[in-house]
C-alpha cells in the first residue's frame, strides 16, 4: 500500500512539473498564475497521498493550511498586480 | 530506500533547483515571483520528506499564504519598465566566477553537514524534556530551552514593523475598486476559519507541530485577506491599540523573562512547576503579535484614515 | 473491499489530475484553461480525499479530509470568477473557433 500511495504522488509530482511549461509559455499573466494555482492544489493532493505512504498526521493539518491558504495568492494578484481598473496604457506584461 | 521514494526525492529536488533559477534569473518579474510562490509550496513539500512536520507547518503558513501576497502587493507597486532587464545583463556578465564560487560553498556545506556528529542535539533535548513544561520537543526548543532566540527574533520583526512604518504611506490608500460581490462572500465565509485554524495551532503547539509561529502566519493571511476583500482597519484601532497589539509580544516574553528571575534569580529560567502556564501564555502572546506585526509588513505604512470606505 | 474502492478512487483522482495538466498546456486561451484548473483539479482532489477517507480508520480524520474538499471548491470556484473578470477587463478575449 505504501508503494502505491508514493507512487501515485511520484506521478502527480511528474504531473505538475511539466504542468510548469505554463508558467514559462504565459502568455498573460492570469495564466502563469493558474499554473500557480494548479500547483497548490496538487500540492495538498501529494501532502494527502504522503500521509497515506508514512501516517504522519501533521501531514494532514500542512494539507489543511494549504487548502485554507488557496485563495490567497490569486486575491492578491487580483486586487494588487493585475486591478480591473488599472492604467491601460501601462505595460504589465512582457516587454 | 524504496525505490520510488528515491525517484520522488530527485524529481523535488530536480524542480525545485528549476524553480529557484526561475525565481532569481527569470526575464519577466512576474514570472520570478509565481516561480517562488511554486518553490514555496515544494519547500514544504521537501520538509515533509525530511520528516521535520513542523518546519513544513511553518513553512506552507508562510510560504503559501504571506510570502506570496507581500511579492504580489510589491509587483503591484512597482513601475514595471526595462529595469529588470538591465539587472539581467550586468549579473550575467559576473556569473561564471558566481557560479565557481556558489560551488564551491555548496560543497564546503556538504563536507560541513557530513562531519557533524549524526544525531545532532536530539539527546540532550530529549534528556532535558521532562522539565520542559510542554510534550513537544520543538516547542520546548523554542520557548524554553533557546526562549532567548525567540524572544530576539520578535524583536527583530517589532524593529522591521517600526522601520517599515517610517519609511512611507500604507498601500490602502490606492486600493482599486472591488472586482466582485464574490470576493468579500468568499473572505467572510473562510475569516472564521482562520481565526479557528490559528488556535488550533497554537493549541496544538503544546504537544506536537504547530505553535505560534504558523498560527501568526495563519492569522496575517486571514487579516490581509480581509483587508484585499475591501475591509478597514477601524478607526478606533489604528493609534495605541494597534501599537499595544504589535509589542505585546515582545512584551509578554519580557515579563515573563524577568519575571521568573524572581523564583531562582535567572532570565528565563521558568520555575518547572509553572512552566506549562508560562510558556502558553508567552505563545498565545506571541502567535497573536506575529500575526499583527506580519499584517503590519504587509500594510508597508501605518494605516491611515482611509476616506469613508466601508468598514 | 473498502480498500480496493478507495485505491480506484485514488487512481480516478490522479487521471483526472492529468486531463487538468493537458487542458492547461493544450487549450487555447485563458478562459478555457480555467475550466481545466478548477473543474478537473477540483473533482480530482475530491476524489483522492474519498479515496482516502475510505482508508482512513476514525472519524476526525474524515471530517479534516472532508474540509479540505470544501475549501478547495470554494477557493477555487470564487478564484476563477475572480481570474475571468479580471483577463476580461485587461482586454484579453474569448476564443472562437
Amino acid at each position: 500500500m505504501t508503494a502505491f500511495y508514493l507512487a501515485g504522488a511520484l506521478f502527480l509530482l511528474a504531473n505538475v512539473v511539466v504542468a510548469l511549461a505554463r508558467v514559462l509559455r504565459g502568455p498573460t499573466a492570469a495564466d502563469r498564475m493558474l499554473s500557480g494555482a494548479l500547483m497548490g492544489t496538487t500540492a495538498v493532493a501529494v501532502l494527502l497521498l504522503l500521509y497515506g505512504a508514512t501516517g504522519i498526521e501533521a501531514l494532514i493539518d500542512v494539507a489543511l493550511i494549504f487548502a485554507i491558504l488557496a485563495a490567497m495568492a490569486v486575491v492578491t494578484f487580483v486586487r494588487r498586480t493585475w486591478p480591473e481598473d488599472a492604467d491601460e496604457d501601462r505595460p504589465r506584461e512582457e516587454p | 530506500m524504496h525505490p520510488v521514494e528515491m525517484l520522488f526525492d530527485a524529481l523535488l529536488l530536480l524542480s525545485m533547483v528549476v524553480l529557484a533559477w526561475q525565481g532569481v534569473h527569470a526575464r519577466n518579474l512576474f514570472r520570478a515571483v509565481v516561480s517562488f510562490m511554486m518553490f514555496g509550496l515544494l519547500t514544504a513539500v521537501a520538509w515533509v520528506r525530511l520528516e521535520a512536520p513542523d518546519i513544513a507547518l511553518a513553512e506552507a503558513a508562510l510560504g503559501a499564504g504571506l510570502t506570496g501576497a507581500l511579492l504580489l502587493a510589491t509587483l503591484g507597486r512597482l513601475d514595471q519598465g526595462g529595469r529588470a532587464t538591465r539587472l539581467r545583463t550586468t549579473f550575467m556578465r559576473f556569473s561564471l566566477p558566481w557560479m565557481a564560487l556558489g560551488l564551491a560553498g555548496t560543497t564546503l556545506l556538504l563536507a560541513v553537514t557530513l562531519a557533524l556528529p549524526a544525531p545532532g542535539l536530539d539527546e540532550a533535548v530529549l534528556r532535558a524534556m521532562p522539565a520542559a513544561g510542554v510534550d513537544s520537543p520543538v516547542t520546548a526548543v523554542l520557548l524554553n530551552f533557546r526562549a532567548w532566540d525567540t524572544l530576539l527574533e520578535i524583536a527583530v520583526m517589532l524593529l522591521a514593523v517600526v522601520a517599515l512604518w517610517s519609511l512611507g504611506q500604507d498601500v490602502l490608500a490606492s486600493t482599486p475598486r472591488l472586482p466582485a460581490p464574490a470576493l468579500p462572500a468568499l473572505v467572510r465565509l473562510l475569516f472564521p476559519l482562520f481565526l479557528l485554524s490559528t488556535f488550533y495551532l497554537l493549541w496544538r503547539g503544546g504537544h506536537g507541530p504547530g505553535g505560534a509561529f504558523p498560527a501568526g502566519a495563519l492569522l496575517a493571511a486571514g487579516l490581509v485577506l480581509a483587508l484585499l476583500a475591501g475591509a478597514r482597519v477601524p478607526e478606533r484601532m489604528t493609534g495605541a491599540p494597534l501599537r499595544c497589539a504589535l509589542a505585546a509580544g515582545l512584551l509578554a516574553f519580557l515579563m515573563v523573562a524577568v519575571g521568573v528571575m524572581a523564583d531562582r534569580g535567572v532570565f528565563f529560567a521558568y520555575p518547572p512547576q509553572h512552566a506549562p502556564i508560562l510558556i502558553a501564555m508567552v505563545e498565545i502572546a506571541a502567535g497573536l503579535s506575529i500575526g499583527v506585526m506580519l499584517t503590519a509588513l504587509f500594510l508597508g505604512g501605518e494605516p491611515t484614515d482611509v476616506e469613508g470606505g466601508p468598514s | 473491499m473498502s480498500a480496493l474502492a478507495g485505491v480506484v478512487l485514488i487512481v480516478m483522482g490522479l487521471l483526472f489530475f492529468l486531463s487538468g495538466t493537458v487542458g492547461l498546456l493544450r487549450f487555447p486561451d485563458v478562459f478555457t484553461r480555467l475550466h481545466a484548473i478548477s473543474k478537473a483539479d477540483t473533482l480530482a482532489l475530491g476524489l483522492v480525499c474519498a479515496g482516502l477517507a475510505l482508508h482512513a480508520d476514525y472519524g476526525a480524520l474524515q471530517l479534516k479530509l472532508l474540509l479540505i474538499w470544501l475549501l478547495v471548491i470554494v477557493s477555487g470556484a470564487t478564484c476563477s470568477s475572480l481570474i475571468a473578470r479580471a483577463a476580461l477587463a485587461h482586454g484579453i478575449r474569448p476564443w472562437q473557433r
